[in-house]
């Protein structure tokens, strides 16, 4: 009795594009999203540039300027997951999961859509601090290879960071969750690290915490890539700031193989009945 | 069959939402599953639309089964939550074309199929501007739309106008009047006896997650024998001679309403109580302005049935 639907079939990747466009659409129009992304990453160059640069020294000398910028593109970054999973938690709020759950799509979808437009969007402050940094005189000393490799490297670990957002944004129901969440959580793990601060300054156990703290290395391996200066030679020893880009390696692909099942398992259970 | 379900129960914890409900919905029906809050509607249409799976039971929509084939009803179904979940952020157009890109439709069509909804659900105007901007009303007609994107072959409307002001609700049963002459099968959640009787062919009487009558409007008010013959006296001074002579008629035990000037009295006999109460009282010369057989309205039957009004049920906050 049923008649054939006139529709074609879909494909998963055609179905996350325009999950992930929805998302485009969706920055573009909440200014304090779009702030977010572009107005804030500036200003925090600016504002670091200018306020603690004659302040801070870097203690092997070079310019704080170039020392900045490592930290400050692994802040944004790791920060980033936020605005995922406040998208995530408003769509569960408002039943648009619900809704996409009643269409014939790949399940997969509603998340690799928002992933995809995650890295996308994370790609717009990196590319604004990016520009912002050259305008203070923060400048690249290496080849263009082992630059590529470290603006590959915020891709990486901004994917990363996106399971994060989806787990977030899964485990918690309400927009506000998140917002307490992720400010409680992040703030510290940005800023017990190497991000703005030379980490030998902090005492035994916070300094502990920052040396194997992601950001640090992060931070660490960045400057590395760019040629910029660190503080970490013949300051510490600690195995993660000898290696900093193999163990942001390891960090980002851990966080993957953790956090996108859980994050997939949950945002299941969260939308399933 | 455009909807069958058997013996279907879930539970949520401690709380069974439905318990034990079977369903025969033909095709090109308007079904109201008629209930108060928390009686069970939504969680129904969840497991009838394939976002809950049942605990047990088993549901076949648009011939496919619910479980087992969600990807190919879903393909058939037009879904509208209680919230309509339309995306705020998203003008009105752009959310039609999603969903249509979602059904799989291309571009082109999602685009064309997007122009026709807008025009007919009168929403031209405000097709360029931000669903967050919208009236409740524009958005229900939008959130309505949007099931219709992939000409589905059958509806669920939840509680399709629970939240509107009575002039936007009374908008919106005219776009669900023309709904429901384009022939789709529909089925309706609502907590107003007035929308069921109003759009639906046949109702659902729903409580604590069973379904205690079905019917037509006409069907459910007659099963409680709900009628009533009324009888408006031109002079009040025959009332006497009207309530013995009424009741001797019916064999029932007539009353008189004196703000009205009425004799009424419950009654199972139809149109031939009616004619000998016309009988009784012409022989004795007591002239009437009205004598009706009134049918009990779907509150009264509500009550009957479930032993609390419907409309109490309405005051509790959603």
């Amino acid at each position: 009795m049923s008649t054939s639907p006139t529709a074609r079939r879909g494909n998963a990747v055609g179905d996350a594009w325009v999950i992930a466009r929805r998302s485009l659409k969706h920055i573009r129009r909440q200014p304090e999203m779009l702030t977010d992304a572009t107005i804030q990453p500036i200003m925090f160059v600016l504002l670091f540039a200018y306020v603690f640069g004659g302040a801070i020294s870097v203690p092997q000398g070079g310019s704080y300027k170039e020392f900045l910028l490592g930290g400050i593109f692994a802040q944004t970054i790791v920060f980033g997951c936020f605005g995922i999973a406040i998208g995530l938690a408003t769509d569960r709020s408002t039943g648009a999961i619900d809704r996409f759950r009643t269409l014939p799509i790949a399940r997969s979808a509603v998340l690799t859509g928002r992933a995809l437009a995650a890295v996308l969007i994370g790609l717009l402050p990196i590319i604004l601090m990016s520009a912002a940094g050259l305008v203070v005189g923060w400048r690249t000393h290496t080849g263009v290879l082992d630059v590529l490799g470290g603006y590959a490297l915020m891709v990486l670990f901004q994917f990363a960071m996106t399971w994060v957002g989806i787990l977030m944004g899964s485990l918690l129901s309400t927009p506000q969750a998140v917002q307490g969440v992720a400010f409680t959580v992040l703030f510290p793990i940005t800023f017990l690290a190497s991000t703005f601060v030379p980490v030998d300054t902090l005492p035994g156990v916070l300094r502990t915490f920052a040396e194997w703290n992601p950001t640090t290395s992060l931070s660490g391996a960045l400057r590395a890539q760019f040629g910029n200066p660190d503080v970490v030679a013949g300051t510490s020893d600690a195995w993660p700031l000898q290696h900093p880009v193999l163990y942001t390696v390891i960090w980002a692909l851990t966080i993957i193989a953790i956090c996108a099942p859980l994050a997939v398992r949950a945002f299941n259970r969260a939308t399933g009945d | 069959m455009a909807i069958e379900a058997t013996g279907l129960v879930k539970r949520f914890g401690d709380m069974t939402a439905v318990a034990g409900v079977d369903l025969a919905v033909k095709a090109g029906s308007v079904t109201a599953v008629l209930g108060p809050n928390g009686a069970g509607k939504t969680t129904m249409v969840r497991m009838l639309t394939t976002l809950s799976q049942p605990d047990t039971g088993t549901i076949t929509v648009a011939g496919f089964d619910v479980v087992a084939d969600p990807t190919e009803v879903r393909r058939r179904i037009g879904y509208a939550a209680q919230d309509a979940t339309v995306d705020e952020l998203l003008t009105g157009r752009e959310n039609l074309i999603m969903i249509g890109e979602l059904h799989h439709l291309g571009r082109v069509r999602a685009k064309e199929r997007a122009a026709v909804l807008l025009t007919q659900f009168s929403l031209d105007d405000a097709a360029e501007r931000v669903v967050g901007k919208y009236s409740g009303g524009m958005r229900r007609r939008l959130d309505l739309a949007a099931t219709l994107v992939a000409t589905p072959e059958v509806l669920f409307l939840d509680e399709p106008t629970t939240g509107l002001d009575p002039r936007a609700r009374n908008e919106l049963w005219e776009v669900l009047d023309t709904l429901v002459d384009s022939g789709v099968t529909i089925l309706l959640t609502t907590q107003y006896l007035e929308e069921a009787e109003r759009l639906a062919d046949h109702i659902l009487v729903v409580d604590h997650g069973r379904i205690i009558a079905s019917g037509s409007a006409r069907e459910l008010k007659r099963r409680i024998g709900g009628e009533q013959i009324r009888a408006v006296l031109r002079d009040r001074s025959r009332a006497d001679d009207a309530l013995r002579l009424i009741s001797e008629a019916t064999g029932g035990e007539a009353a008189f309403d004196a703000d009205a000037d009425a004799v009424v009295v419950a009654t199972a006999g139809g149109a031939a109580a009616v004619a000998a109460v016309a009988g009784a009282l012409a022989e004795a010369g007591i002239e009437v302005d009205e004598l009706a057989l009134r049918a009990a309205t779907l509150d009264e039957v509500f009550l009957e049935l479930t032993g609390h009004s419907a409309d109490a049920a309405i005051e509790e906050p959603v």
